[in-house]
């Protein structure tokens, strides 16, 4: 038993880092397609697209890792979370079939070009939105029935929801606009230290807001963050946050930093993860189902265990192999590669 | 229509649109590994040539297929939450086992493979090839295992809550319909591949390329395929009929039409038109004795019919037996296709024979059709069961109002035409091209004019005004679209050309027209 509880655990952490690794590898990319709509240039568009282009579709992967985790650890949860979900997560995946598809599509035609750019970003926007939405909607707690979802197909939508959406496609420009500081050079890097100050403070804005929200949606988030003894733990996130804040805002205004700012803003989004997770243990569907109660049985989670801590560093090495061989400014004049 | 049906419908028009594009990636990525191993062997550029045109058709494919993917690992949540609860501790570790050994080493690799060449050298190159297509046959093999697991489930036990408990993983994902499954469908994979391939250089062949090397070889390999692979497929599709005659006998009385049991020897049935209401096979027209011969190898072998079987257990019949008529006939059109290209191989017609080549041509989409009816023989000859015998599809169904369903099943409907309706149309047009090959001109362009980056007009004729891949290279479209001749590079739209034009220049000189500008934007 004792063994079975902390393999859930583990399963848990597992989830959430896959989770993380998802939001900020594809929170960059999708990043870079809702500030596409800010960057009017072809040739500016041209070198945002090549950024991403050898990588995205393994960021995404992880989102099919969550998704196939979250199925596989805890089936019980999947089932209950997806019918409550419904609307944000089909309109997360279609909006991913069209920002997926432009990266091909926009090369191959001169008529159409603009409406693949326009998917792209409309894309991009509207799936870092429903990623947010379900966010919200998770946060905020779903109806449960027995070993099924309860409530109507519309309970995912609140304001709280709808701020949580728009909080994330903040969050994700950020991270986009950070990455091109990183990636680029001259005027379309400056154009990004611009955008990357303006969403930055949305951003940090938008955390302050939630995080005030947040505390009064259930008593059990309350409990963590504002009494005795919760708050010790819980502290130094919203201390850290505040001097992260700082020295990412900091490093924007000195030029010489150009990969400074694209980590202070994972380490923003880290925090909020933590954040998060401070929240919600041990909880996966908040105050309604926890990860011992949703997890899969020993001999699933076993089973996917041992590979798990197989792969995952060898998926990581790999991973890690085709950033640094796409390293480095992108050439603007290099074409689609 | 009622939630169920609108999940069904839904989860149907998904899954088929889905399994077209890994059908033709799965044995498009081997493909152009060989060609990619096969220049790197031999250092004869019609290799390369070939792997670059092909890998512009993969990587659109490839897109389509990983959007269309990511959708069927949410579906089972949204829309059958109830199975994905009972049956995620058995199904959910193979698929993320799918997810953690296939898609990251197809993701992984895939950017190196299209990006990669001049970065990383020759041989991660071709590591990079191997990596994706393995991991496009690997994913298969996952796939399938949790597929078959559905139709011949093993190694669990039911537990108090309903839900599927792994008792054995080896009994699971070996289960008795998966090797044969796998098998039968990974070979229709490569078989799909080879008479797209086929048809593409046959249709450059009808259109005079007969000196074009690239179309040539294309065309051959495909061939080969076509007469190697289409027998085995046969054998193959046999075997999986016997393994399902064993394990699913309904499946196989509805793909036969047999309503009735046959003491005496059960007849292969043609033709007819099976009506479910009066459980009858209409208008048959049968051979005698030919259906046991074939499935007991007995011609008076006994077979039960669906009047052994209850009525509330039946698949729909019509649906089956069709489908399967038209998966079996385009598995012999296959068949015919391999022998009449070894007999103009024989002959010394293969790149002349216009009857060939028209059918070849005509049998381009020949593969998608028969994938996609074989894939409705096996799963509607599965109802009305989810898990075989255990789960039926009835009680899987998620806990949706019916608006809910048809609104999203309306959204895929209108976003998957679109959006893979003008993805189609761009490969079709990439494949309306023939590959360049070395063209004469293309050798007195060399030097100060190509670095000027002038580009002669007979190329620009050459170039469809709305294939930026070659046109817009050349071209900088000026103000009020007058298209100006431009002295700076322009980037390359490409695909992936610019990268390979780097380390391989020899390429460029010979072929221009595939590949403008880089040379002057790069190398000099």
């Amino acid at each position: 038993m004792e063994v079975s509880i902390a393999l859930s655990i583990a399963w848990a952490a597992l989830l959430v880092l896959a989770v993380f690794i998802y939001v900020v590898l594809d929170g960059f990319d999708l990043g870079i397609g809702i500030l596409f709509g800010l960057v009017p240039e072809r040739k500016n568009r041209d070198v945002m697209m090549n950024s991403v282009a050898p990588v995205w579709d393994g960021n995404e992967t992880w989102l099919v890792l969550g998704g196939g985790g979250l199925f596989a650890a805890f089936p019980l949860a999947y089932a209950i979370l997806m019918p409550a979900l419904y609307a944000p997560v089909i309109a997360m995946l279609l909006a991913l079939v069209f920002r997926g598809v432009a990266f091909e599509f926009r090369w191959r035609t001169e008529r159409w070009l603009k409406w693949w750019d326009r998917a792209f970003i409309i894309g991009s926007t509207m799936a870092a939105f429903s990623q947010g939405v379900i966010l919200g909607a998770l946060l905020q707690g779903v109806a449960v029935d027995g070993r099924a979802y309860g409530g109507g197909w519309w309970d995912w939508l609140s304001p709280f929801s709808f701020l949580t959406g728009i909080a994330v496609v903040a969050g994700y420009a950020l991270l986009g606009a950070t990455w091109l500081v990183m990636k680029t050079e001259g005027p379309l890097q400056e154009k990004a230290r611009k955008l990357a100050w303006g969403f930055g403070v949305a951003t940090v804005a938008f955390i302050v807001i939630v995080s005030l929200f947040t505390p009064w949606l259930e008593a059990t988030y309350h409990e963590r963050w504002l009494s005795t003894p919760g708050i010790f733990l819980a502290a130094p996130v919203p201390i850290a946050v505040a001097i992260i804040t700082l020295a990412m805002f900091r490093s924007l205004t000195i030029h010489k930093h150009e990969y400074r700012p694209f980590i202070l803003s994972l380490v923003l989004f880290a925090l909020c993860f933590a954040g998060l997770g401070i929240s919600m243990y041990p909880y996966i569907i908040p105050t309604e189902v926890t990860i011992f109660e949703a997890a899969a049985p020993f001999n699933s989670q076993i089973f996917m265990f041992v590979g798990a801590v197989i792969l995952i560093p060898i998926i990581l090495a790999y991973t890690a192999l085709a950033y640094w061989v796409f390293r480095g400014k992108i050439d603007p004049e290099e074409g689609y590669h | 229509m009622d939630a169920l049906l609108l999940a069904r419908i839904q989860f149907a028009f998904t899954v088929s649109f889905h399994f077209i594009f890994p059908a033709f990636t799965i044995g498009l990525a081997s493909y152009l590994a060989v060609l990619n191993g096969l220049y790197l062997r031999t250092n004869k550029d019609v290799y390369l040539r070939l792997f670059r045109y092909w890998i512009k058709i993969f990587a659109i494919t490839f897109a389509m297929g990983v959007v269309s993917g990511i959708t069927m690992s949410y579906q089972f949540g949204t829309n059958w939450s109830v199975f994905s609860d009972r049956a995620g501790p058995v199904i959910g570790p193979l698929m993320a086992y799918e997810v953690l050994t296939a898609f990251f080493l197809e993701a992984g690799f895939l950017g190196i493979m299209l990006f990669g060449r001049n970065r990383v050298g020759p041989t991660l190159h071709m590591i990079a090839c191997l990596a994706v297509a393995g991991g496009t046959a690997l994913s298969a093999t996952w796939i399938l295992s949790v597929n078959s697991w559905m139709h011949t489930p093993a190694g669990f036990v039911i537990g108090e809550n309903g839900q599927f408990l792994p008792q054995n993983w080896l009994e699971i994902i070996f289960n008795p319909s998966f090797p044969f499954r796998l098998a039968h469908t990974l070979t229709a994979a490569y078989l799909t591949t080879a008479f797209i391939i086929g048809g593409v250089g046959a249709l450059h062949l009808l259109r005079g390329e007969r000196d074009n090397e690239g179309v040539k070889v294309m065309f051959s390999m495909a061939m080969w395929m076509a007469a190697i692979v289409a027998p085995i497929q046969i054998f193959l599709g046999d075997m999986h009929g016997l393994n399902t005659l064993e394990h699913q006998p309904q499946k196989v009385m509805a793909m036969e039409g047999h309503y009735e049991s046959h003491p005496e020897g059960a007849p292969l049935y043609l033709f007819g038109i099976p009506d479910d209401e009066t459980q009858e096979l209409k208008y048959a027209v049968g051979i005698p004795k030919l259906s046991s011969l074939i499935l007991k190898h007995d011609l008076n072998a006994p077979m039960d019919g669906l009047d052994t079987i209850p009525d509330d257990e039946q698949p729909p019949v019509t649906i089956v037996f069709w489908s399967f008529r038209i998966m079996v006939a385009i598995g012999f059109l296959m068949l015919g296709v391999g022998l009449f290209s070894l007999w103009a191989r024989w002959k010394n017609t293969l790149f002349t024979n216009r009857w060939l080549h028209r059918t070849a041509v005509a049998m381009t989409p020949s593969g998608l059709v028969a994938v996609l009816a074989g894939w409705i023989t096996t799963e509607v000859g599965r109802q009305p069961y989810t898990i075989y015998g255990l789960m039926r599809t009835e009680e899987s169904v998620s806990p949706i109002a019916a608006p809910a369903v048809a609104g999203s099943l309306l959204f895929f409907i209108v976003v998957y035409f679109l959006v893979f309706g003008a993805g189609v149309f761009y490969l079709m047009r990439l494949a309306n091209r023939p590959p360049l090959l070395a063209e004469p001109r293309a050798k007195d362009q060399k030097g100060p004019i190509r670095a000027a980056g002038i580009t002669p007009a007979s190329q620009v004729i050459l170039a469809d005004a709305d294939d930026p891949g070659i046109a817009r290279s050349r071209i900088n479209w000026g103000p009020g679209g007058t298209p100006k001749l431009d002295t700076t590079p322009v980037p390359d739209g490409e695909h992936f050309t610019g990268d390979d034009q780097i380390d391989d220049g020899q390429a460029s000189e010979d072929n221009p027209a595939e590949k403008p500008g880089d040379k002057n934007g790069k190398g000099e």
